[in-house]
């Protein structure tokens, strides 16, 4: 019996978590044994590791709670056992956001900085930046500038490092260290180079004639680093990005790069990606960089074939006659285990194909579309949507592919995709109109999203009423006012309306649906029936053109504000509709970027026009303010 | 249309005082649109390359997790994004996934997962070094025993290993040997009379169990 307790014990002891059902306070208290001497390596450092954990899970510690730790752990600088003090750095760092007079170890961490063992500069310098402020850092400067240019790589990389984070904080202190940073630069260290590069850069970010000087000096003297090559084309072309193609210098580094680059395949695709969107290099570089790619694309590491497809996905955007040549290995990697590798190859060569194999890609794809993250087939979505506008013939292939990943299960963001596609689809190809109507019909009738029902309601109140027979969708519209939220139930009652107002031989029928609206539990809903009701019932073509085709040609933020400048001031007369500005610009949708981007938190406010910006600076003027609103039509000043 | 352009822009745009006017100008005759598509293509030059270094369970918990920037300011989204990446990686084995605008290299192996985060701009391969670097100094500091109880048993070695490798967002070291020399932990030589039962047991178990192997 006492045998399986042990048993049990030894098996919890040893097999679960030690760190399981931690508790802050009680950590904390096992915390004051830091102040006992003899100091006990073992047990400190235990103690410190489950602080540290605990704040890495996201535990929140009180200002006092985070004083005290941090004061007690200062003692542990008594000790010279090394792994408990570098935790002690660390503990540092961490706290250095939560607790108050961090800088009391300033002393400990310079002198730390300056002595004998190398295994403790490094981390003491940058765990003494992480607290310096500005007037600390002049007394620190003298030993920050020897050990930047210290020959042991550690506490030369970490001094760079840190200077680089403490750029931020104070600018023109770390700006005199350039001297330091430039010897630094001359390295064997491959990271030591590049750090100095990095900070180099930072510190000259703003002078191009100095940066060109340092891209020439650099691409003479040559390179040890990858990574520092990869860092000196980002500076080439950001350097070519602003000086608009003058600058030769940069041209000239980025092609000797290129070069160089191809024996590594870390700067290739930094390079390729760079050339393109800069157009430095012209065709035969454009080549060299497709085989070097080619050549990656069936290499064994995943890493490698993804940077290979997303570097030829960018030049088939470009350069698409390039990439056809590829497309033999592209077709090989449609079958790839990484979803993400195939999507981008699938994309691509949607860029690049021809109609003939248009068929034989929409199968591959539906074969897979399921396994992809939202984000991908969104742009797989949109990759079709741009292969519809090359090759109008092909719609109705299109259109059965993107009705049956409509049926999938997505998020709104891919829903609205696809809604997107097959309404451009429907636009620029009148054959397609009545499948592309039934389909998004069929659709509506299990969406969960009101914006993207109402947007296909007011499509088919659009475009139904012009078909050769309009009477099968009012059976979609109105269950919709039967069935779904109230903002589905307006658009639809509104969709309703315009169908009686074109149709006169459903106009009976419609009138009547229009009747079981009014009784509508909503009063957005009821009033929109009323209204349409009494309008119909009028039976004028020139009523119905007015109120039921034409949406409100004012802009709404100007309306809004005329009505409420009528509400201040009490008149006889009434609210004068001409007063209000027209919308001067069409609003046109912007066309969203290839890359998948993350969604966007905020809501997209309504932004005034310009007309509505000069007239609240007008009326903010007291002499014009008392002029009222403007409401004379532009006129051509000479 | 230059001169248009260049009167209309000076009523919505404010410029920043730093910019030489030659900059200005230059950057007003560049259309806007070419503008925004390089920025999207070309990142601006960094040296701040790591968004997050990750390490997560079999069940998808956080054992480790360091954020260097304020993309997932709060816990509560920093755990749901965890969440997030996981479902979407741990069923299949490929290295490299592109998730929520971001690019996500990982490695599993038994029951713990890593991952390194960068923006969807990153070179990728960048990634990856910092992946394997951190990879390879565990393995050999847990004596190729990665699995999570190894870990939990040493996480003052992986506090210390990460803290070498990245640095504030920056890759500070890529060659797993240096950053095992430079943690320099000594081995489990606690002395006899300082451990408990349980462990000196668990050690006991431990010596037997290599020497069966072996």
């Amino acid at each position: 019996m006492i045998k399986k307790f042990d048993k049990k014990d030894e098996e919890s002891g040893s097999g679960s978590n030690p760190f399981q059902n931690l508790e802050k306070s009680a950590v904390l208290q096992e915390a004051r044994i830091f102040n006992e001497t003899p100091i006990n390596p073992r047990r400190c450092l235990h103690i410190l590791t489950k602080i540290i954990y605990l704040l890495n899970q996201g535990e929140h510690f009180g200002t006092t709670e985070a004083t005290e730790a941090f004061f007690a752990m200062t003692r542990l600088f008594q000790s010279n056992d090394q792994t408990l003090r570098r935790m002690c750095y660390l503990t540092i760092k961490e706290m250095a956001n939560i607790s108050e007079d961090v800088i009391i170890v300033t002393s400990s961490l310079t002198k730390d900085m300056t002595g004998k063992e190398d295994v403790y500069r490094g981390p003491a310098i940058r765990a003494l930046c992480r607290i310096t402020d500005t007037t600390m850092l002049q007394a620190i400067e003298r030993y920050m500038k020897q050990a930047i240019v210290d020959k042991v790589p550690s506490v030369s990389s970490s001094a760079l490092v840190s200077s680089l984070h403490m750029v931020k904080m104070s600018y023109d202190v770390v700006k005199r260290w350039v001297n330091e940073a430039q010897e630094a630069a001359s390295s064997d260290n491959i990271m030591v180079q590049y750090h100095a590069l990095g900070l180099l850069y930072h510190l000259r970010k703003n002078d191009r004639l100095a940066v060109s000087k340092m891209l020439n000096k650099f691409t003479k003297s040559g390179l040890k680093s990858p990574f520092a090559y990869c860092m000196l084309i980002r500076i080439a072309s950001r350097l070519l990005e602003d000086t608009e193609g003058g600058c030769v210098r940069a041209r000239v580094c980025v092609c000797v790069c290129l070069c160089v680059s191809v024996c590594e395949s870390m700067s290739v695709c930094v390079c390729v990606c760079v050339c393109l969107c800069v157009s430095v290099c012209e065709s035969m570089s454009v080549c060299v960089c497709v085989c070097v790619c080619v050549c990656e694309c069936v290499s064994p590491k995943a890493a490698l074939r993804y940077a290979a497809v997303r570097t030829l996905n960018k030049v088939a955007m470009k350069h698409p006659s390039a990439v056809t040549a590829c497309n033999l290995d592209l077709e090989n990697l449609i079958t790839d285990s990484n979803r993400s590798i195939a999507t981008l190859a699938i994309t691509t060569l949607l860029k690049t194909g021809s109609e003939s194999s248009v068929d034989r890609l929409m199968k591959q794809i539906s074969s897979f579309v399921s396994e992809i993250s939202d984000e991908f087939k969104v742009v797989v979505v949109q990759a079709i949507s741009a292969l519809c506008q090359k090759y109008p013939r092909k719609h109705s292939v299109m259109m059965n592919f993107l009705s049956n990943m409509l049926r999938d299960d997505g998020g709104f963001e891919y829903k609205r995709a696809i809604v997107d596609c097959i309404i451009s689809i429907i636009e620029e190809n009148p054959e397609s109109k009545e499948t592309g109507l039934a389909h998004l019909c069929e659709f509506i009738e299990d969406c969960e999203h009101t914006v993207l029902a109402t947007k296909i309601l007011h499509l088919l109140g659009k475009e139904g009423p012009r078909t050769p027979s309009p009477s099968k969708y009012i059976r979609f519209i109105f269950n919709r006012v039967v069935l779904e939220s109230e903002a589905v139930r307006a658009a639809a009652v509104s969709a309703l309306a315009k169908f009686g107002a074109q149709n006169d031989d459903l106009l009976p029928s419609v009138l009547v649906l229009m009747q079981r609206c009014m009784m509508d539990s909503d009063d957005e809903v009821r009033d929109r029936a009323t209204f349409y009701m009494n309008v119909l019932q009028q039976k004028q073509k020139a009523l119905n053109a007015a109120y039921i085709f034409n949406g409100l040609t004012v802009s709404v933020p100007g309306l809004e504000k005329s009505l409420h400048q009528y509400t201040l001031e009490p008149t006889e007369k009434p609210f004068d509709m001409k007063t209000v500005p027209l919308v001067t610009a069409a609003i046109t949708e912007q066309k969203t970027d290839i890359a998948p981007v993350a969604t966007s938190k905020l809501p997209e406010k309504l932004t005034p026009s310009r007309q509505d910006i000069y007239q609240e600076q007008l009326a903010a003027i007291p002499e014009f303010g008392a002029w009222g609103r403007c409401s004379a039509p532009r006129i051509r000043c000479s | 249309m230059l001169i248009r352009d260049l009167i209309a822009n000076k009523h919505t745009k404010s410029f920043d005082r730093r910019t030489p006017a030659s900059n200005r100008f230059l950057s007003l005759l560049t259309p806007r649109w070419l503008r925004r598509n390089m920025d999207a293509l070309i990142l601006e030059p960094s040296l701040y390359t790591v968004k997050a270094v990750l390490i997560l369970d079999n069940d998808g918990e956080r054992l480790y997790a360091k954020y260097y920037d304020e993309t997932y300011p709060t816990v509560k989204e920093q755990k749901a994004f965890e969440k997030n990446i996981f479902n979407k990686t741990h069923r299949t084995d490929s290295e490299i996934a592109l998730l929520e605008g971001l690019t996500v290299v990982y490695k599993s192996n038994i029951d713990l997962y890593f991952y390194v985060i960068g923006s969807s701009h990153e070179n990728e391969l960048m990634l990856m070094s910092v992946l394997n670097c951190l990879f390879d100094s565990l393995s050999q500091m847990l004596r190729k025993n990665v699995e999570k109880r190894a870990l939990l048993e040493n996480m003052e070695g992986l506090f210390l290993a990460v803290d070498e490798i990245v640095d504030g967002g920056v890759i500070l070291e890529s060659d797993p040997q240096q950053v095992v020399h430079r943690v320099a932990l000594r081995g489990d030589d606690v002395p006899l009379t300082e451990q408990t039962v349980t462990q000196v047991l668990q050690s006991a178990k431990e010596q037997i169990k290599w020497s069966l192997l072996r």
